[in-house]
């Protein structure tokens, strides 16, 4: 059990992407959790390069996780901003406001 | 190698934990520290696999960076608690359904996962263990391989910048400040007057 190999960080990885999916799911009120949620699933993926990197012994996969990090960073940047322009004009961040955006 | 494990548990369990309590928690600034708090957990796990640069790259940029945006944001939007909480019972079954399958589909994946057994043999960067720190091997392979994606990546950048300061961005009227150009076009003539004062009569 305390043998730590490729399926334990899987495992981890598996579970916080789970908890990514059922945040987004959950939160229909708050685009602020969307967003975090998304990261969480971002932080799962990297996980899983970094661990198949290690266990293969491929320092590939860490470049890639590295690329995930600058487009997370980017995404995260564009998402808060169209959200502080959204909040400006509708005085809310429900979701289901969004839908009924016209023009 | 038991120290090993511990260490592992420690920091998964932890990860896990933060990351039910940023979807679960009632205040968005208590979610944004959870947050912060898986990250921070996950750097541990990065360094406990042997990815050191990438574990200060993630405290740096998602702590330092990503993290403190969501806290300005979250800080700034005046939303109110009670409203953005509702629904989220209604939406609880859902929710934990669509959890359960995927968790079970990647358990599968991740429990019967076993390397091919030519693998080793295409690796396109193999990490040598004698005299590389794990920032020289990535730097290594980075800057030859890879250069064409990182100056992509660093044009991503510059796009999601622009793209954020050009959508937050708003030009209010009525407020005071310097114009440069009129600053610099203005011409003695126009503002100056010289006036002959008597010798005795000056205020």
């Amino acid at each position: 059990m305390f043998e730590i190999g490729l399926a334990h960080y899987l495992i981890l990885s598996a579970i916080l992407f789970t908890l990514g999916i059922m945040g987004i799911f959950i939160n229909r009120k708050n685009v602020i959790i969307i967003l975090m949620s998304i990261e969480l699933m971002l932080l799962a993926v990297n996980i899983n390069f970094i661990a198949f990197s290690a266990f293969l012994g491929d320092i590939s996969g860490q470049i890639f996780s590295l690329f995930i990090l600058t487009v997370a960073a980017g995404e995260a940047a564009i998402g808060l901003a169209i959200l502080v322009v959204y909040f400006r004009n509708r005085r809310s961040i429900a979701v289901d406001d969004i839908s009924t955006m016209r023009g | 190698m038991i120290a090993h494990g511990v260490i592992f548990y420690l920091f998964a369990i932890i990860t896990v934990f933060a990351a039910t309590m940023v979807i679960f928690s009632r205040n968005p600034v208590h979610s944004v520290l959870f947050l912060i708090l898986a990250f921070f957990n996950s750097a541990g796990l990065f360094i406990l696999i042997g990815a050191e640069f990438l574990a200060m790259i993630l405290v740096v940029v998602y702590v330092g960076a990503v993290a403190v945006l969501f806290m300005f944001v979250v800080m700034m939007l005046d939303v109110s608690l009670a409203e953005m909480r509702e629904g989220l019972l209604h939406n609880l079954p859902l929710g934990a359904a669509v959890g359960f399958i995927l968790l079970m589909e990647l358990g599968f994946v991740a429990g019967g996962w076993v390397f091919a057994p030519d693998a080793s043999n295409y690796l396109f960067a193999p990490i040598t263990t004698v005299g590389l720190t794990n920032t020289e091997a990535i730097g290594n392979i980075l800057y030859t391989h890879y250069i064409y994606y990182f100056q992509t990546a660093g044009l991503i950048l510059l796009v999601a910048m622009i793209g954020a300061i050009l959508l937050t961005h708003r030009s209010r009227p009525g407020v005071k400040k310097q114009n440069i150009s009129d600053q610099v076009s203005r011409k003695p003539s126009d503002t100056i007057q010289i006036k002959k004062v008597k010798s005795g009569e000056g205020a």
